[in-house]
């Protein structure tokens, strides 16, 4: 075990950047979802918002402008969405997936003039003093704007979603619209607003990959982080500061296990299991804590965790060895599911009573 | 019989096959097909394939017809567009990547009349050519680079799968590095895809964040150069493209896989009646192999004795594999002056004696 050849604050450092698109578009989807709409075509949207914010970005020399651009691609084809299921009453997952084929195949026809040409450069921006600080500013402080937008995002959507009037009425539309029909909110607009959002923010995610993070154009090349984005917002359980942590997560153990690759380490998915069983342990504590019984259908999961985790982890080594780079690679996969397993294990997921349901005004 | 194979070739059309209607009939046109597994615009390896079926239109005119298909993955699906093609009415088939191989041997045994060409592999039958090139001549150019120019000592390599292939081009990297730089460490990592833009670009930025201060790619974007350059002070070859729009810094020097001529040779053997199935494997000498344009960024000296070894190796004078070498655990490969077969070097599955790596099963 090496792992003195990788310094964290590097790692940090770069696992935030490799978060950034999920993160912008999986906060897209929380909005999106929260209001009652399960829009499956972030990838479709993502990898616009890629290609117009790359070919934008390249014509104007100026990436800010691509991002703007790319917002508003999002923006515009999640109302195609939002036209077809909202005003035309479609089914919300066969038109989300539709999207995300119609954004894959539109991408490339845009891309084709694109392809191998050099994205402009998007300086990193340094923050005077605080960059300086030890430690926490090479980590915090010397990032690109929209590494800081993402996270100010964040807090903007929690304080929104929880404080204001505004995301009052968005939840209301999303946990029973029928009431907040009858309360006079024009739940469809509410609806396509968000709609719209999330887009936006699934095109800045796109754009984000295509411009900073690669930075350059290629066909595919977000490469499945819209569904990871859209799996992110059931593990955050629709709140936004989970949202953020789910990203990092995934985006941490993609940039750690290419880490560890090149510093040809022994250790990392061994814990995984005892991880497990220590989320298990955090569970039943908060269980107790809340004054509530152990329900049976815990007690099994429990008890069925436990009886695979014990074995794993001692029949882990001769696994590991042989298997060490094929589970390194899907590793940010492995943990992916594994929290969404305990997650759906907890009961209550907080999911919008009214998700996906098509609004009828009549009823 | 035209109908029918109109209407095939319709259908295969709508499927995503781009290109140009079927020939009309036995005396028409020769028509090639082509199966890439990036999509043609990677700026490297699908690229090049590409370049060389232009000029093979180039060459023949109207005595040729091309059609290819993109971005076909590695496994079952490939098998489909493999038939498809060759339903389509095509002549002959370039299958150009390792991972096409079984599907290639497959469809080839459903259509003997087709002749198939598989890029990389060794399986072969009667109507089944397989050709690949040396590239591991151009590592052993670039190892030497590499080994001159690093500073920190620590070399990242970014490989795609553990086949033959990428573990020949790191062994025969790593004997050149070592050889002007006994100091050379190399890492590695197994990206597990052949082009995957941003997990070529985050490859790249662990190793650089490692140390690494070159950086050898054995997948097919141009990711790794745009993140090189982002670092600065680090150091790229172009892979399978000459990637000269990352010149002079960070791309230094490239490989440059030059498929023309034999495409051109191939074709002709259909046109001709002379078509046989074959082994081809060649390098630098007869040009399947090039080596790219070595900047300014490279001292001088440096680049004349790496041009003096590119010579040496066209010229049949020097084999990158010659004794005495070692292998990773320490036993005996190669005697002193022993020339490794080519048998041993198509199906190598091990390290040299000095690579701290592993090769993952």
């Amino acid at each position: 075990m090496d792992l003195g050849q990788i310094n964290p604050i590097l790692l940090i450092a770069s696992l935030m950047v490799a978060s950034t698109p999920i993160l912008l578009a999986a906060l897209g989807e929380l909005v999106v979802e929260k209001a009652g709409v399960l829009n499956l075509g972030v990838e479709g949207m993502m990898i616009t918002g890629a290609v117009v914010g790359f070919a934008i970005g390249v014509n104007t020399g100026a990436p800010l402008m691509g991002f703007g651009a790319a917002a508003l691609a999002g923006a515009a084809l999640s109302l195609l969405f939002g036209f077809i299921t909202q005003i035309l009453k479609s089914n919300q997952v066969a038109t989300g997936l539709a999207l995300t084929l119609f954004g894959i195949g539109l991408s490339a026809l845009i891309g084709k003039p694109y392809v191998g040409i050099k994205a402009p450069s998007f300086p990193r921006l340094d923050i005077p003093l605080l960059s300086d600080i030890p430690v926490l500013g090479p980590i915090l402080f010397r990032h690109d704007l929209m590494v800081y937008v993402s996270l100010a995002l964040v807090v903007a959507v929690w304080l929104i979603l929880a404080r204001t009037r505004a995301g009052l009425i968005l939840r209301a539309v999303g946990e029973n619209h029928a009431a907040a029909h009858a309360l006079g909110y024009k739940v469809v607009r509410v609806r396509l607003a968000a709609i719209a959002f999330g887009g936006a923010l699934a095109g800045l995610g796109g754009a984000y990959v295509s411009l900073v993070r690669v930075p350059q154009w290629t066909e595919g090349m977000t490469a499945g982080a819209g569904w990871i984005a859209l799996a992110i917002v059931v593990f955050a359980s629709w709140r936004p500061w989970r949202v953020l942590l789910g990203a990092y997560l995934f985006g941490g153990v993609t940039v750690l296990q290419l880490n560890l690759q090149a510093a040809a380490a022994q250790f990392p998915l061994a814990s995984l299991p005892i991880i497990a069983l220590l989320v298990l342990f955090w569970d039943s504590m908060s269980q107790q804590r809340r004054g509530l019984p152990l329900s049976t259908r815990r007690k099994v999961v429990y008890l069925a965790v436990v009886l695979v985790c014990l074995p794993a982890t001692f029949l882990w080594w001769n696994v590991w060895t042989t298997f060490k780079v094929e589970f390194l690679s899907m590793s940010p996969y492995l943990v992916t599911i594994l929290v969404l397993v305990l997650i759906s294990v907890r009961g209550t997921h907080g999911a919008p009573a009214s998700l996906g349901r098509v609004f009828h005004a009549s009823t | 019989m035209n109908i029918t194979r109109s209407l095939l070739a319709g259908a295969a059309l709508a499927l995503g096959l781009a290109g140009t209607a079927a020939a009309e009939s036995h005396g028409g046109p020769v028509k090639a097909g082509f199966i890439y597994v990036g999509p043609v615009g990677d700026g490297g390896w699908t690229y090049e394939h590409d370049q060389a079926r232009l000029k093979l239109e180039e060459h023949f005119g109207d005595a040729v017809e091309t059609i290819y298909q993109e971005s076909v993955p590695e496994g079952a699906d490939a098998e489909r567009a493999i038939t498809q093609m060759a339903l389509s009415g095509a002549d002959i088939i370039f299958t150009t990547s390792f991972g096409f191989m079984d599907a290639t041997v497959a469809v080839a045994e459903k259509f003997p009349d087709i002749k198939f060409e598989h890029a990389t592999g060794y399986k072969m039958a009667d109507n089944l050519a397989v050709y690949s090139a040396r590239f591991y001549e151009g590592r052993a150019v670039q190892g030497l680079i590499a080994g001159h120019m690093t500073e920190s000592n620590i070399v990242g390599y970014i490989a795609s799968f553990p086949v033959p292939e990428v573990i020949r081009g790191i062994n025969s990297a790593y004997l050149h590095a070592k050889e002007v730089n006994p100091d050379v460490q190399f890492k590695i990592i197994w990206a597990y895809t052949w082009f995957d833009p941003a997990k070529e670009a985050d490859a790249a930025k662990a190793l650089i964040e490692q140390g690494a201060d070159v950086i050898l790619q054995h997948t097919d974007s141009t990711a790794p150069q745009a993140a090189a350059q982002a670092a600065g002070n680090v150091i790229t070859f172009g892979q399978a493209s000459d990637m000269y729009e990352y010149a002079p810094t960070p791309r230094v020097s490239s490989i440059i896989d030059n498929w023309a001529p034999y495409y051109i040779e191939r074709v002709q053997a259909v046109m001709d009646g002379t078509w046989e199935s074959s082994n081809t494997w060649d390098g630098i000498g007869p040009g399947m192999v090039g080596i790219g344009e070595i900047t300014d960024a490279v001292p001088a000296d440096v680049k004349a004795e790496a041009e003096a070894l590119r010579d040496a190796i066209a010229a049949g004078d020097y084999h990158p594999f010659t004794g005495p070498i070692n292998k990773q655990d320490g036993s005996a490969w190669l005697a002193e002056g022993e020339i490794a077969d080519d048998a041993t070097l198509a199906a190598m599955d091990f390290f040299v004696e000095g690579i701290t790596a592993e090769i993952p099963n």
